[in-house]
């Protein structure tokens, strides 16, 4: 880290979003036809996650096997909003019961549940995208971190949750759509999300919240709370004696990667326009750990990066050779895993990064900050447990 | 719920449930036992032990093939040789798995979750290579079909009465070598201080191998009860990943009783209810009471100290 110590972010951390930035704006909607911009789109919704973890799991040490309980939860909060819009009484005619989502009819039900009926509101719906989710993580972080449980337990628990969550969403499929999920989602407020400029100006709008949740994530990392955070990460005992409640800042942790993650998912719901409990349960939650440790579980970036990667890896390689996308998936986990904790960025910091400086150098003349990718004080050897 | 049935039939029903229960505790103390060895007394997290208890189940499967094929007489009695042949290949699998992977991450519990992981799938997808997606099922012998007839409204499957019958030697078997052996002294050894059981001269390294080989060899007699049970396809042992690891944790991880008692309540609380709501929010209302209790009780039921 520099020694004047910003804000927000340093120089060449500055240099990198402003990349990505390019990136995402300009590159891919210029190089990319609208289908492929929308699976960009799709793989994005999953950087959120990566961006809660990278705070979560990379600064925090805590991690968490249940994200897609947040994504999830968001997803479908999101997704009652716009089904709900969909199935209007014009819209759902045929139904034995007009005016419901066609599921609940399909499945006997007759009278919209309780809890659906404030989602016909956009605002409480956008504020139960955020809140729904964040108290549910504040109950079992408050539950799991005061009485000091951590590590591989907490992992344990959050797995439980997600697979718990499937479960019912699955079995209660008369008011959550089943195994199906929502489908047939149409409009916002009036506004057709289907057709192609919609989907572009949907994708603008996901990258704005990406860079929205990105900027959030620096200003927590450069803050005292940050490097609180790191502290606890690695002598959790040392920051307890100092007099800080280690518990409380772990909830916090868990609680603003669960916002992050359920941002996500809302965004899922309207870029891609269904939600179903395969993004819930417990393999996509630990697929969503993975994007994050490819990117580099310390770098805030390099989480974004590594959910594009993979991403798009797995649609390439499933689409060519299905047979071998899951030795591929489980092949890059056991790789990351033992030879690069710190994942591509990481690499980056350790090799690309000097290289680069040196060249600067050599041509300029010139000694500038020379902070890498991944803070270096951050990115002391691999993160204790 | 319960005002439906008079009394003697709520009685068939639990001891009904009750029996159908077991089976599934069989199954549950089997994977658990493994996990609880290899979790419990060396910190590791094995996600792929539901596919070495699938490997064992093939095994069972391809030994009940090769009878049925060219030794029809003595097929009444394949299933002993495949139990030893499914503990065979999933300990030598184990033991290969720990000498490339696991021993490289002894200090890093959460990566070993991870790099385990992957490991599942790529196992699932040599599974789905090699054997196919169809999932199998075995022919079991003459002598277990049919049931017992105890009375007018209970019977009791043969299959399920051995599979418990076996269930409680392999955790007597785990005991003995636990408690009583000298390798299992020299186990217990080394989880309480690895640097002083080196220095008086237990090779800490092969105890380590050993002991992740012997968890992973009782998933696959695991596996050799599950055929029984339920048909095989790569990816059968993911749906009991989790449900096992919440044994393990709601026993009290280094305890094998503890592991027994939850595995026993959970499924029994599971079989129960069952009968009287969907099977789906059966399972959510048990695993929703052991997340509850875990919340109130991190350390489980039986263990003494079990902070992170």
């Amino acid at each position: 880290m520099t020694t004047d110590n910003p804000r927000f972010a340093n120089r060449s951390e500055l240099l990198g979003i402003l990349v990505l930035a390019v990136l995402l704006v300009v590159i891919l909607p210029l190089c990319l036809d609208v289908f492929r911009l929308n699976l960009v789109a799709k793989y994005l919704t999953y950087a959120f996650v990566a961006l809660g973890l990278v705070i979560c799991w990379g600064y925090g040490g805590i991690l968490s096997l249940g994200q897609g309980v947040f994504f999830g939860l968001g997803g479908y909060c999101m997704a009652m909003f716009l089904k709900l819009e969909a199935s209007s009484p014009e819209n759902t005619k045929i139904q034995s019961t007009p005016g419901i989502p066609d599921f609940m009819d399909w499945n006997q039900i007759t009278q919209l549940p309780l809890f659906w009926k404030p989602f016909h509101s956009l605002s409480f719906t956008i504020a139960a995208v955020i809140l729904v989710p964040a108290l549910f993580a504040f109950i079992i972080g408050a539950a799991m971190f005061k009485r000091r449980v951590g590590g591989t337990y907490f992992a344990i628990i959050t797995q439980a949750v997600a697979a718990i969550l499937t479960i019912l969403i699955v079995g209660q499929q008369g008011y959550t759509g089943g195994i199906n999920g929502m489908t047939d989602l149409r409009t916002l407020k009036g506004w057709d999300i289907r057709p192609d400029h919609a989907k572009i100006v949907l994708y603008f709008f996901e990258v704005a919240c990406l860079f929205g949740c990105i900027f959030i994530a620096q200003f927590i990392r450069h803050s005292k709370l940050g490097r609180i955070l790191i502290a606890m990460r690695d002598k959790e005992d040392r920051v307890r004696f100092s007099g800080y409640s280690v518990a409380n800042f772990k909830i916090f942790a868990f609680t603003i990667a669960a916002v992050f993650s359920a941002i996500g998912g809302a965004m899922f719901a309207l870029n891609v326009g269904f939600m179903s409990p395969s993004f819930v349960g417990i393999v996509p939650s630990i697929e969503m750990v993975i994007y994050t440790a490819v990117g580099g579980r310390l770098s805030i970036l390099g989480a974004i990066y590594g959910t594009l990667l993979v991403n798009f890896a797995k649609t390439s390689l499933s689409e060519s050779f299905p047979e071998l996308w899951l030795f591929g998936l489980g092949g890059l986990f056991i790789a990351v895993v033992l030879a690069f904790p710190n994942g591509l960025a990481g690499i980056w910091g350790d090799y690309i990064q000097p290289q680069l400086n040196r060249l600067l150098r050599s041509r300029k003349s010139r000694s500038g900050p020379t902070a890498g990718w991944t803070d270096n004080s951050v990115a002391d050897g691999a993160p204790a447990e | 719920m319960f005002g439906d049935y008079s009394i003697g039939d709520l009685g068939s029903i639990f001891v009904m449930q009750g029996f159908a229960g077991l089976i599934l505790f069989s199954v549950y103390v089997l994977m658990a036992l493994g996990l609880a060895i290899i979790f419990g007394q060396m910190g590791v997290i094995n996600m792929a032990h539901g596919e070495f208890m699938i490997l064992g189940a093939y095994v069972t499967w391809m030994t009940s093939n090769f009878f049925q094929s060219y030794l029809p007489g003595l097929f009444s009695g394949y299933f002993f040789l495949a139990m030893i042949l499914a503990f065979l290949a999933s300990g030598a699998l184990g033991m290969l798995v720990e000498w490339v992977l696991i021993r490289h991450l002894y200090r890093r519990p959460l990566d070993t979750l991870l790099a385990t992981w992957g490991l599942s799938l790529m196992l699932q997808q040599a599974y789905r290579s090699i054997f196919g997606a169809r999932e199998v099922g075995v022919e079991l012998p003459q002598w277990m079909l049919g049931s017992m007839h105890v009375s007018d409204s209970i019977e009791v499957p043969i299959n399920g009465v051995f599979v418990m019958a076996l269930t409680v030697l392999i955790t007597m078997a785990v005991a003995y070598i636990m408690y009583k052996s000298r390798w299992g002294r020299q186990v217990r050894a080394v989880v309480q201080n690895r640097v002083m059981a080196g220095a008086v001269g237990i090779n800490t390294e092969k105890v380590d191998r050993y002991t992740f080989a012997l968890g992973c060899g009782i998933a696959g007699v695991a596996g050799s009860a599950f055929t029984m049970i339920g048909s095989t396809g790569p990816t059968s042992g993911q749906l009991y990943i989790v449900d096992t690891f919440l044994v393990v944790v709601f026993g009290g991880a280094a305890s094998l009783l503890g592991t027994i008692a939850s595995a026993f309540s959970i499924s029994q609380t599971q079989s129960t209810l069952e009968f009287f709501m969907s099977g789906s929010m059966a399972k959510v209302l048990t695993l929703l009471a052991v997340v509850g209790i875990l919340m109130l009780r991190p350390q489980g039921l039986f263990a003494l100290k079990v902070r992170k």
